[in-house]
């Protein structure tokens, strides 16, 4: 499962199956729904923070 | 991709990038204060609390009439005529009344009075305040009214066309590269090529859906007008005969009447006589739901303010549903304080793909500069070198 696709798509292709189910998650609800809308909303931002923020191990 | 059709893509990216940015700073800057208006309000001392009642009373409140709501509003500007009363649904205890000179006084005064009591608590400050005020306008037209909005709906256009091209471009770039690299070691200009990539695909999909609800929403004028002159106007066409209104009808009547018409609705505003939620003689009384959703739907009861009857009542046509769907999306308020501080942080990442966005651009105008520079350079010196080597 790591066609050249996936590998190039498959994070963003997530993250914004992620994005929009936060967006709309709290739009039809409360509660429950607004948790829901965090976690899945906090989901690009933390990788987003994870991957600009990491410094890469020096490679030979 | 082929090396015609990248250029193609990277000359859109491009330029749909370079006319919008400075705009799109602009939005990204004054719209990171108004997702915390409320909070900014709080700390200003301009947001307006209900007072605490008698616990006697407090335990099942009083409900106001809402003639004598207006009553109390009007005395402290008695030449100036109703415009709207609003409730927030989560603060049922405050009726917001605006007054004004004529129904489309731009320079209205806010007016919060008691539900309860009826009795008048403050006069808030004009749009939140100086500042506020200030962010909010600059967000919404640039102090240009419509022109300015409908500009800054074409530059929010032109970032989507920005963000389309963009990720398009992304294909070509990662190709070789693991998700989210960010290439530290090598040069400056290299690692915030990546950075703009990175943060720029995972804030893809909110800052189209906050781009696209923000131009529908700079749309809201001309689709009020639209309505306006459609469906306001149908209901009105009995009317067109009828002479100004001599006398109005009880409010609070209207409103109860209206409530008695949508079981298992709320009001939540109510639009007076000329204004362009109404018409000149009837009260727009607009009844919203109570759950997450449906309490951004309206339904407007229209209601003779002549004799108090209910004239009309009507859903509201697809594109003004579309524009209220639309707002919650753009503003981000709707799911509590977490989703405010992720609307803030994804906000700030969008401007750091914005501004690296800049950097890539005027570095690699340089580099392109530099090198034709040294080409030219190249070819001047050729013919002496020539001549030098005849004479030789």
């Amino acid at each position: 499962m790591s066609s050249p696709f996936v590998k190039l798509w498959g994070m963003p292709i997530v993250l914004g199956i992620l994005t929009i189910v936060g967006l709309l998650s709290a739009l039809f609800g409360d509660g429950i729904w607004d948790a829901l809308s965090a976690v899945t909303l906090g989901a690009p931002v933390l990788v987003g923070a994870w991957y600009s923020l990491r410094r890469q191990p020096h490679r030979p | 991709m082929s090396t015609q059709s990248l250029r193609w893509w990277s000359w859109i990216h491009k330029w749909s990038s370079l006319v919008c940015t400075a705009f799109m700073l602009l939005l990204c800057l004054t719209g990171l204060p108004l997702i915390y208006h409320h909070e900014i309000g709080h700390l200003l001392g301009t947001d307006v609390e209900a007072p605490a009642l008698a616990p006697e009373v407090a335990a099942n409140p009083p409900k106001a009439n809402l003639d004598d709501v207006i009553a109390s509003a009007q005395a402290l500007y008695p030449n100036k005529i109703m415009m709207y009363m609003s409730q927030e649904m989560d603060e049922p205890a405050i009726w917001n009344v605006t007054l004004g000179d004529h129904p489309n006084d731009e320079h209205y005064k806010p007016i919060a009075v008691d539900a309860r009591t009826g009795k008048v608590i403050t006069e808030p400050a004009f749009e939140g305040g100086a500042f506020m005020s200030t962010m909010l306008r600059l967000h919404v037209d640039m102090f240009a009214g419509l022109p300015g909005m409908l500009f800054l709906g074409c530059m929010g256009i032109l970032l989507i066309v920005a963000i389309i091209s963009g990720v398009v471009l992304y294909a070509p770039f990662m190709r070789k590269l693991e998700f989210g690299t960010v290439r530290h070691q090598r040069s400056t200009r290299l690692k915030w090529l990546d950075l703009h990539n990175l943060l720029g695909i995972v804030t893809l999909t909110w800052a189209l859906v906050v781009g696209a609800t923000g131009v529908i929403n700079t749309l809201s004028d001309v689709l009020l007008k639209v309505w306006q002159s459609t469906e306001i106007a149908a209901m009105l066409e009995p009317y067109k005969d009828a002479k100004p209104l001599a006398q109005m009808a009880s409010v609070d009547a209207a409103m109860k009447a209206a409530v008695a018409a949508e079981p298992g609705m709320q009001v939540g505003f109510i639009a007076f006589p000329g204004t362009p939620f109404a018409s000149p003689h009837h009260y727009g009384v607009f009844m919203h739901g109570d759950q997450a959703f449906s309490s951004r739907l309206y339904k407007p009861v229209l209601i003779d303010a002549g004799n108090g009857s209910i004239t009309d009542r009507r859903e509201l046509p697809w594109y003004l549903t579309a524009l209220l769907v639309s707002q919650p999306l753009h503003f981000g308020d709707y799911g509590g304080g977490w989703m405010k501080f992720l609307w803030a942080v994804l906000d700030v990442a969008t401007i750091v793909v914005l501004g690296s966005g800049l950097y890539l651009w005027f570095k690699r105008g340089r580099r392109v500069k530099a090198e034709a520079k040294l080409e030219r350079q190249v070819r001047a010196a050729q013919p002496a070198l020539a001549r030098s080597g005849e004479q030789a």
